[in-house]
């Protein structure tokens, strides 16, 4: 199998080709520092994200919570992620990285809260 | 009318402010006023609940939130006061003083030693792009949309055509299919994209949501509601192909086509405006035509990292103290700034010159995207200074440092050249 990443490290964005199967790497081709090697082969095996979204607070109906994952996230995880999130209520008060979900869907990853929250 | 005093006034307390008040905190301003229209501090950011700031300053990548509550955190460290729910109607640059309306204390008026604008930008809207078509709900500003989901619980809408591939445009594409609407697509009159790449690949693509390059909407249908827009491509010249119009299902379209420094307050007080940046004319000390006026952030010129309008916002709170402790540095001449091969505009537009030497950092954008370039600063036939850049592009601010001693015949024109 042959893909056909473009790196999102830095804004050179290369465009990268990946060969492998079963999630195991052959090679990488076209890329041009280390760190985008990293990217390359993350993303053809299990490419992961940082997952921001907002949670509901118990004590305010219409005052939200920003939250994000500590780690990021497998991408193929955020959707049930996502359902979990919409699901959950903070209590107040909320300082920052006050974390709101822990191992959120077996992740082994936290939602945190990014701002304080009174 | 009820009356405040202060050494630094700072018009604004998004992510410029704040570092501009810390900075003028930190030089010896005794008391530094923040006046704030919204109900709490930290600006634009407050609404920008993605990842993506602070790789610059902090080294690591943090949501907006997380990026000023840091800076408000510091300043309530170090005793910056700010009035909040406060709109000011009026910048006097000769008396120094400042009017707002204020909720609770009605019109108040302020007297600083020296002002510090930082008012930020907004954004283009369909009028100023004159979008044929109804006037039906449903069509936002991508920026006004975010504000509505992210910070007051309201859904926009279900299904959405986003016009143009700013990187507002495409966050605001995830955070929408997130919250469980359908993104028909992303449509950009360009034949490339208006935003970086990385958001078209974690926004878009990871999400299946098509982008129509060379595309635009050439009509909004729909009375009560949207109901659906026309989308056709461009030829070269911009204009839309008619005959290959499709109609594209639709209740929401949101506008994300750029944004505009917000300076009524500055035109108002005479501040002498950049008709390129549309933002006022500043030195390296981000000092405006008026003296005791600074200015610092988006209001000068449209940044595309947060990073950079905390590093020139802190130049502008550090003189804004010298300014009014008394110690502004002298200036024995003044060169200016102009816009060589390939660059659009340079900020700063003037260099004050002193006896001491300094290093100043011109920040710039060049007209169009090129590939293994030098950027040169020359100065009385002389090269000054270069830096070799692999690749530039108008969506990314370019920066170049030179010595103020190097400087001759009172001009610097910096250049994007072709290497070899």
């Amino acid at each position: 199998m042959e893909k056909l990443i473009i790196c999102t490290v830095c804004p050179r964005g290369c465009h990268m080709t990946v060969k492998g199967d079963n999630g195991v790497v052959e090679s990488v081709e076209n890329y041009s520092c280390p760190r985008g090697l990293e990217y390359a082969k993350t993303e053809f095996v299990a490419p992961v994200r940082i997952l921001t979204t907002l949670v509901k607070i118990d004590e305010k109906e219409n005052e939200l919570l920003p939250v994000r994952s500590n780690k990021p996230i497998l991408k193929s995880k955020i959707e049930d992620c996502m359902q979990v999130i919409k699901t959950t209520k903070a209590s107040l008060p909320i300082k920052r990285y006050d974390v709101i979900i822990k191992n959120v869907c077996d992740t082994g990853v936290d939602i945190v809260a990014t701002k304080d929250l009174k | 009318m009820y009356n405040l005093k202060c050494d630094v006034a700072i018009v604004g307390g998004g992510p410029a402010g704040l570092a501009a008040a810390i900075s003028a905190k930190r030089q010896g301003a005794e008391k530094v006023l923040i006046i704030e229209r919204d109900n709490s501090l930290g600006g634009i950011l407050q609404q920008c609940i993605h990842p993506g700031f602070g790789l610059t300053r902090f080294k690591e990548e943090l949501t907006g939130p997380e990026y000023y509550g840091r800076f408000v955190d510091e300043a309530n460290e170090l005793g910056v006061e700010y009035l909040l729910n406060s709109m000011v109607l009026e910048v006097n640059d000769k008396e120094n003083t400042i009017i707002c309306a204020n909720s609770e204390l009605g019109l108040t008026q302020i007297n600083a030693k020296s002002i510090v604008l930082a008012m930020g930008c907004r954004e283009r809207t369909r009028a100023n792009i004159v979008v044929p078509g109804t006037r039906p709900a449903g069509l936002y500003t991508a920026g006004s949309a975010q504000r509505l989901i992210n910070r007051q619980n309201v859904m926009v809408g279900k299904k959405v055509v986003i016009l143009g591939s700013g990187d507002i445009g495409m966050i605001m594409a995830r955070r929408m299919t997130l919250e469980g609407a359908k993104v028909v697509m992303v449509v950009e009159l360009m034949d490339c994209l208006a935003g970086l790449t990385r958001n078209r690949v974690q926004c878009l693509d990871d999400f299946g949501i098509p982008l129509k390059l060379a595309h635009t909407i050439t009509k909004i249908e729909g009375h009560q509601r949207v109901t659906g827009v026309r989308v056709a491509p461009v030829d070269q010249n911009k204009k839309p192909i008619l005959e290959k119009e499709q109609l594209v299902e639709c209740d929401t379209v949101l506008f994300s086509v750029g944004l505009i420094p917000e300076n009524e307050l500055s035109k108002k007080a005479g501040i002498k405006i950049n008709p390129v940046t549309n933002g006022p004319q500043v030195n390296q000390y981000m000092q405006t035509s008026s003296p005791s006026v600074f200015a610092c952030g988006n209001v000068v010129h449209v940044n595309d990292l947060v990073d950079n309008v905390s590093k020139e916002s802190e130049q502008a709170g550090k003189y804004a103290a010298l300014y009014a402790m008394g110690k502004f540095p002298q200036a024995t001449g003044m060169a200016k700034c102009i816009t060589g091969e390939n660059v659009r505009y340079l900020c700063p537009h003037e260099i004050q010159l002193c006896d001491e030497s300094q290093k100043v950092t011109l920040y710039f954008r060049v007209l169009r995207p090129d590939q293994n370039v030098k950027l040169v600063a020359v100065s009385g036939g002389e090269i000054i200074a270069s830096k070799k850049e692999f690749r530039v592009s108008p969506g990314e601010m370019c920066s170049l440092a030179v010595e103020t001693s190097k400087i001759a015949n009172g001009e610097v024109t910096v250049s994007v050249v072709k290497e070899g």
